[in-house]
């Protein structure tokens, strides 16, 4: 009741002109900040940070600065999904998962009804989230607290056990695609270790290429190529995924439509949308799955809403009575991801305000932000700065509603982009790939490897090996390797840290149930397809 | 060819007249590249960010700062791109202990750290030793004797590989013959949140890191390695108080540097504009509240201060077996 | 196509093995290294290697690949079997348009600005590439960056590449400084007059 009187005025603060006027600018701002690839919600917030005391000064309430930012937050979750569905580009590594159907349901001529149904479930998937979020604050961020390294890594080694459901029906390709993913993502500076690793061409083997060559003794003047440049800071997400999708993808659908002029034929109608709102009942399944699902994960800390994402479309797939649909163009393809992905970016402000520690590079930026502002987010947050955190959880409902009724409005405006005709797409498509990876990285190098990876995505796509399960797991193996790592340095190499919950990790006896539980899942989950077809062979052959 | 040429010559004549419009006073034109030699959301990217926020809000310079992270190699990535930048007048990095540790480290880069424009160095961070209260231990002595107990099974978190919370590991180890286990983590908020959900067992975060879960009585403060107990936490000791023998204390900078070859004009208006950054009262205001030291060195006094660090910390990575 | 399966097959296990190999390195600086010393589980005490993860990552796909190249020789995957080429001339003549067409623009991007670039890049593609009218080639690419401009270096001050001095000294600061001198009201109006400049041509160019 306390927490609901609370609450209460919470919203109706968050309600007051300004704040919503705030929330407005904020979510419109988020959304073409998410819509463009590359620049994104992390950039968006980081950006517009100093722009904070301008609205402290003009409304002198403590808790605007922040409803402006998570409003620019919140409208970039939505935004991502823009991206990926008419570009095919996903702008943001939560928005990945979206692209499977909402690419194909742009294609065939429904574009308007993928935005919808994003729009929609994003929105049910936020609210939920915000709902978990007010009413049990404490006790999940209590949750979170029991997830040490070896259950971290066992929750990765579920989201990787629904990797088996995204790739082609080629399985030496897939696994060629996850584990080339994973290893790009070990390149640069290793942090357990302290040492670079996997520089390619570096001083060394330059001097190797020379002395072969001839040059022997000439190492002093090399022609210098700048190896720690291109490699230390690691093969970013966007990266990969810009020049897969943006480069790659595009070339492909270039040589693929051969001369003709426009994309997809699509209609822009109020009716057809009203029909697009109505038709959410087909995605109700979706929308479920990823709502839940997705703010589970979403409040462990390292894990951010891109493992979510991506589960809670793997868990709609192999619930579903038609798993064949699944990228093909199935509305609830499309709102299973983004209800999770806004799900789980609710529920990664929990972390960040319950413990101080940020889920994802964004509520990093929040957190800084909010250090700014003289608040530390941590355990007593809750009971110390009620008229701040209430006001800001109310503007979470507030900026939601928003939110969906802006991005409503604004579908006309997207869909007049893909009737474009694709030769002035094509290029524009091209130039926002290269402006956005210099704006997410600000490095040259970066947008060289893009392109570089792009090319030779397409050359790869043309012999069907499917890419998707790559780029997901350059995410995914950073957080994967580390905790791999730092749980084996915890059990000097034992791997028993992982499936026995009676491993004495400090020696006092204790027993750990969850990552062992969470580890047999995920390996039910790998092995039930092999076990499942090796029994159609016996059953065949007897 | 001759196009080129010509476009060079112009090119050159125009630096020049840059150069010399510099010499009188100088004044930026154009925006301020910010370079965070960290990851966002990091500590030294929180403490940047804020800068940058003093900047803007009280308008102390007449073009924008821009702040750009990179992160990688431990700083490497950030000093080598510093040692290139085609304009060092407009260049500027926020820096932290790597910038001595790192070149050390690594050979390779070939930085040299002595050649950056020392502007100024706006404070310095503190260390702490800290457990989570259900281990019932308060003192020192008890934390040796509880160490000593669990054999190798003891361990600490804390920010990456031979950074400043393993050389302060390494230390304990090897001056009470302990066997600490030290797990590096990429960020000190991570640590501070497995140290209160007893995934580790200690940390020797940052006060700034660690106060929330202080506040919440969930971790406990041992001692400080620091000269002079902290202000925030006058219950805790330094280690040299609680030690007889102890005659340690480690320190992170926070410094902003310029370029290598930056102007001495333009190296001027920096530390002119970070002394106006560290007088404001919101940076004051940060500094009580995060238990931060250290008063605004600036210029030859920060070179001092760096040649006599880089000396140091040669001889404690030796120590480790870090470096050779 | 069953040619360019097996050779790009042969080539990715090539790499992998590289890969392998590259991932039992020490670093650089290190001489009394011995490769291959940092795959174990668990060294000296203190958990895995920092090549441990890439090195049986690396075999991985090693072994991928060896069972692509299986499958090849028993023909059990689509592109084994067809015999359509793997690229035919207007594929090939595209990759070289295009693909050509990309890395001149990174090359232009780092010798004279982020925008020129652009401009530059969008009139090749749509001119030459699109066969789209001059005129309106002209105008999209002079709008196009001119909006990118603004939105990024001036509304965001997310700075992109300046390219070459001379060029930043002589063009870039002066209309720096002129922009950000201005009010938002005034760079949102010339955002939309350049749009109507674009969506008028863009008309003229349809009749």
């Amino acid at each position: 009741m306390e927490i609901l009187a609370a609450l209460t005025d919470g919203i109706l603060i968050a309600m007051q002109p300004h704040n919503l006027g705030l929330a407005v600018i904020g979510v419109i701002v988020g959304l073409f900040v998410g819509a463009l690839p590359g620049l994104g919600s992390v950039n968006g917030v980081a950006i517009l940070l100093p722009f904070t005391f301008v609205i402290n000064e003009a409304t002198s309430d403590p808790a605007s600065p922040m409803i402006f930012l998570a409003a620019i937050y919140y409208g970039a979750m939505y935004g991502g999904a823009i991206s990926s569905i008419t570009l095919g580009i996903p702008g943001a590594s939560t928005a990945v998962a979206t692209t499977f159907d909402g690419r194909p349901m742009a294609l065939q001529g429904n574009a308007d009804r993928a935005l919808v149904t994003a729009a929609i479930a994003s929105f049910i998937g936020g609210t939920v989230a915000t709902v978990f979020f007010s009413g049990f604050a404490p006790f999940l961020s209590s949750v979170a607290l029991d997830f040490g390294n070896p259950e971290i890594f066992a929750l990765m080694l579920l989201a990787f056990a629904t990797f088996i459901g995204l790739g082609g029906d080629d399985i030496p390709k897939t696994m060629f695609s996850i584990f080339f993913g994973l290893l790009l993502a070990t390149v640069g500076f290793d942090t357990i270790s302290g040492e670079p690793r996997l520089i390619f061409f570096n001083d060394r083997e330059q001097t190797a290429v020379l002395e072969a060559v001839g040059m022997t003794g000439a190492a002093e003047n090399v022609p210098y190529f700048d190896s720690i440049g291109w490699f230390s800071r690691g093969i970013q997400f966007l990266v990969l995924a810009i020049g897969v999708y943006g480069i790659g993808e595009m070339i492909w659908t270039i040589n693929a439509s051969r001369y003709k002029l426009t994309m997809t034929e699509t209609k822009i109608s109020f009716s057809r949308i009203m029909k697009a709102i109505v038709g959410m009942k087909d995605a109700w399944k979706g929308t479920t799955i990823g709502s839940f699902l997705g703010f589970f994960v979403g409040i462990l800390p390292a894990a951010g809403a891109t493992p979510g994402s991506l589960m809670s479309y793997g868990v709609a797939k192999m619930t579903s009575r038609n798993p064949k649909s699944y990228g093909q163009g199935n509305p609830d393809g499309v709102a299973a991801p983004e209800a999770a992905n806004n799900s789980a970016s609710t529920g990664a402000m929990l972390p960040m305000m319950t413990l101080g520690i940020p889920g994802s590079p964004t509520t990093a930026v929040l957190l800084a932000g909010m250090v700014i502002w003289g608040l530390e987010p941590g355990p007593r947050m809750f009971e110390d700065r009620p008229e701040f955190v209430w006001p800001l959880i109310g503007s979470f409902y507030i900026s939601n509603i928003v939110a969906v009724l802006v991005n409503l409005a604004f579908i006309p405006l997207f869909l007049w982009v893909l009737r474009m005709p694709f030769t002035i797409l094509a290029p524009v498509i091209f130039v926002l790939s290269v402006i956005g990876t210099y704006a997410a990285y600000d490095n040259m190098y970066d947008v060289w490897l893009m392109v570089f990876f792009g090319i030779g995505a397409y050359l790869l796509r043309i012999l069907d090996y499917p890419l998707a399960p790559a780029v997901l797991a350059v995410v995914l193996g950073t957080t994967a390797e580390q905790k791999l790592r730092q749980s084996l340095l915890l059990s000097d190499g034992d791997f028993a840290i992982f499936y026995s919950p009676f491993f004495d990790r400090d020696g006092k006896g204790q027993e750990w149930w969850i990552a062992p539980i969470t580890t047999w899942v995920a390996v039910i989950l790998i092995l039930l397809p092999i076990i499942l077809w090796a029994m159609k062979k016996i059953r065949a052959k007897a | 060819m001759k196009l080129m040429k010509t476009l060079a010559l112009t090119g050159a004549a125009l630096g020049m007249t840059v150069a010399a419009t510099a010499a009188q006073a100088f004044e930026p034109s154009k925006p301020i590249d910010f370079v965070i030699m960290a990851g966002k959301g990091g500590g030294a990217d929180k403490m940047a960010r804020l800068m940058q926020s003093i900047v803007e809000k009280n308008e102390l310079a007449s073009v924008p700062m821009v702040p750009t992270n990179k992160s990688g190699g431990s700083g490497a990535e950030a000093l080598s791109y510093m040692s290139k930048v085609n304009d060092p007048d407009h260049s500027i990095m926020v820096t932290l202990n790597s910038f001595y540790t790192t070149p050390l480290r690594q050979p390779g880069l070939k930085v040299d750290n002595m050649a950056f424009a020392p502007i100024g160095r706006m404070a310095e961070d503190t260390f702490v030793l800290w457990v989570h209260k259900d281990e019932g231990i308060s003192t020192f002595d008890e934390f040796l004797a509880e160490v000593k107990s669990r054999g190798n099974k003891w361990v600490m978190g804390g920010t990456g590989k031979n950074s400043e919370d393993n050389i302060i590991t390494d230390h304990l180890n090897e001056a009470y013959g302990l066997d600490i286990k030290y797990i590096p983590y990429k960020g000190g908020g991570a640590v501070a949140k497995d140290l209160a959900g007893k995934q580790i067992q200690s940390s020797v975060n940052n006060p700034s890191e660690a106060l929330g879960f202080y506040e919440s009585g969930d971790v406990v403060p041992i001692v400080a390695f620091t000269n002079e107990r902290l202000p925030m936490f006058p219950d805790t000791p330094t280690l040299n108080e609680a030690s007889d023998e102890a005659d340690f204390s480690y320190f992170m900078q926070r410094s902003v540097v310029g370029a290598p070859g930056m102007s001495h004009e333009a190296a001027a208006y920096y530390t002119e504009l970070f002394r106006n950054v560290y007088k404001s009262d919101e940076w004051q205001k940060y500094k009580n509240d995060k238990s931060l030291m250290g008063d605004f060195v600036s210029q030859l006094d920060l070179a001092d201060y760096w040649a006599g660090q880089i000396a140091n910390h040669e001889t404690i990575l030796k120590a480790s077996g870090a470096i050779k | 196509m069953r040619r360019a399966e097996f050779v790009t097959a042969i080539i990715l296990g090539l790499l992998s093995a590289y890969l392998m190999w590259k991932s039992g390195e020490g670093p650089e600086w290190d001489t009394e290294y011995v490769h291959w010393s940092n795959i174990g589980v668990n060294i000296d005490g203190s958990g895995p290697g920092k090549g441990f993860w890439p090195f049986y990552l690396a075999l991985g796909m090693l072994v991928s690949c060896i069972w692509i190249i299986v499958n090849t020789i028993r023909r059990t995957s689509p592109p084994s079997q067809s015999d359509e080429p793997f690229m035919d001339a207007y594929a090939k003549k595209m990759l070289l348009f295009v693909g050509g067409g990309l890395i001149g623009f990174l090359l232009l991007v780092e010798w004279f600005s982020m925008y020129f670039g652009i401009a530059i890049f969008m009139f090749y593609y749509m001119m030459f590439l699109g066969r789209h009218p001059l005129f309106l080639s002209i105008v999209t690419s002079l709008v196009v960056p001119f909006w990118l401009y603004l939105f990024f270096d001036i509304v965001m001050t997310k700075i992109q590449p300046k390219g070459m001095r001379w060029l930043e000294d002589a063009f870039y600061n002066p209309t720096g400084e002129f922009f950000r001198s201005q009010s938002l009201i005034t760079i949102a109006l010339c955002f939309v007059i350049s749009g109507a400049l674009l969506a008028l041509s863009a008309r003229a160019a349809r009749e």
